[in-house]
């Protein structure tokens, strides 16, 4: 068999120590839940949650609501290139009560954020990006 | 890629079930879910066109209990069979731990079984993974066939058309009355777990 294949079971290729994810869920709960956001989970590209976080009120699907958001991701960044676009910066979904913006975090991974109708698209895109800071953050004390 | 939560003490890992389109794949998942129901807590999700094909994908989460004091999860997925969703296909394959291929034993879906693995051969080179060691189960489904008077291939023959060189477990089934689609599921799991097991110690 030759080298180009990996072993016949590979775990991801990052990893996250207890301190870390720890670390993680608490940037998610200070900075986007304390700010209103009602649920918020930390994805990997495969459909994996790696971290998550919510206000206590949500009773969401989080797996099925994972593997579909990294499908969807997946899918949107395939018609970004189709355009000629590297990929599509902004990924948000509105609805009546609840929302779901998409962003990436390195290239690895995809933090998903469910608000309602008191957040405003624009604190929430400003308060991802500051938790997305710190989050790379704690990626790269590794 | 299954991903270890040291914190949850968690293992999540990924089983796509694969082959030619009308096989079995979403029947299959269908028949796990009503089995289960009690244990999975979570409803089926299903993408499908108006005309009730696989549009993107079926996706079915099932705890299977404690290995080495991690919970097991194990996502079950099935592909899009038709030729056109290629592009979804590969999609729904990233991150892949374990593979079932489910074959249609009808005789005039010969040629189309052969085509979906080979496909399926090409698809996972893409991810750097090899056919030949990845955990994969093969199932002849639609065996049942045979009692409506329809002509199916025998299963020595399924195995020489797609089994010679793999050399995999391999099990006749009917997903629509459920024969040996626990059985392969079970498989499956152990086969994914044995080789997740290997890696973790």
């Amino acid at each position: 068999m030759s080298n180009d294949y990996d072993d016949d079971v590979t775990f991801t290729e990052y990893t996250f120590s207890e301190a870390e994810l720890n670390e993680i869920e608490g940037i998610l709960q200070k900075d986007l839940i304390k700010s209103g956001v009602h649920s918020v989970l930390l994805i990997d590209m495969a459909g994996n949650i790696i971290a998550k976080g919510d206000n206590g009120n949500c009773n969401h699907d989080v797996y099925s609501l994972a593997a579909l958001a990294s499908a969807n991701f997946a899918a949107v960044d395939t018609m970004a290139k189709i355009v000629g676009e590297d990929e599509f910066s902004l990924l948000f979904h509105k609805g009546e009560q609840e929302s779901i913006h998409f962003s990436k975090v390195q290239s690895e991974f995809l933090l998903i954020s469910i608000f309602g109708k008191s957040v405003s698209l624009g604190l929430l895109r400003l308060k991802v990006a500051e938790a997305i800071e710190k989050i790379k953050g704690v990626c790269e004390q590794h | 890629m299954a991903f270890v939560n040291l914190k949850n003490k968690e293992v999540q890992a990924k089983v796509v079930f694969y082959g030619p389109g009308r096989g079995g794949k979403t029947t299959n998942l269908e028949y796990i879910y009503s089995k289960f129901r009690e244990r999975i807590k979570s409803d089926m999700v299903s993408i499908k066109t108006h005309g009730d094909r696989t549009l993107f994908f079926d996706f079915l989460p099932f705890e299977i209990g404690k290995i080495m004091g991690y919970d097991v999860r194990i996502q079950l997925y099935t592909v899009p069979g038709q030729v056109k969703y290629n592009a979804t296909r590969r999609l729904v394959l990233k991150g892949v731990d374990g593979m079932v291929f489910v074959a249609d034993s009808q005789k005039n879906q010969r040629e189309k079984n052969l085509q979906s693995l080979k496909n399926l051969q090409e698809n996972l080179a893409i991810y750097k993974k090899s056919i030949f060691r990845i955990p994969l189960v093969l199932q002849y489904n639609k065996r049942d066939m045979e009692k409506e008077g329809m002509p199916i291939l025998s299963m020595e023959q399924m195995d020489k058309d797609l089994n010679s060189q793999l050399k995999v477990p391999s099990f006749g089934a009917s997903a629509l009355s459920g024969e040996n689609v626990i059985p392969t599921l079970k498989k499956i799991i152990s086969l994914t777990m044995a080789s997740l097991q290997k890696v973790l110690k």
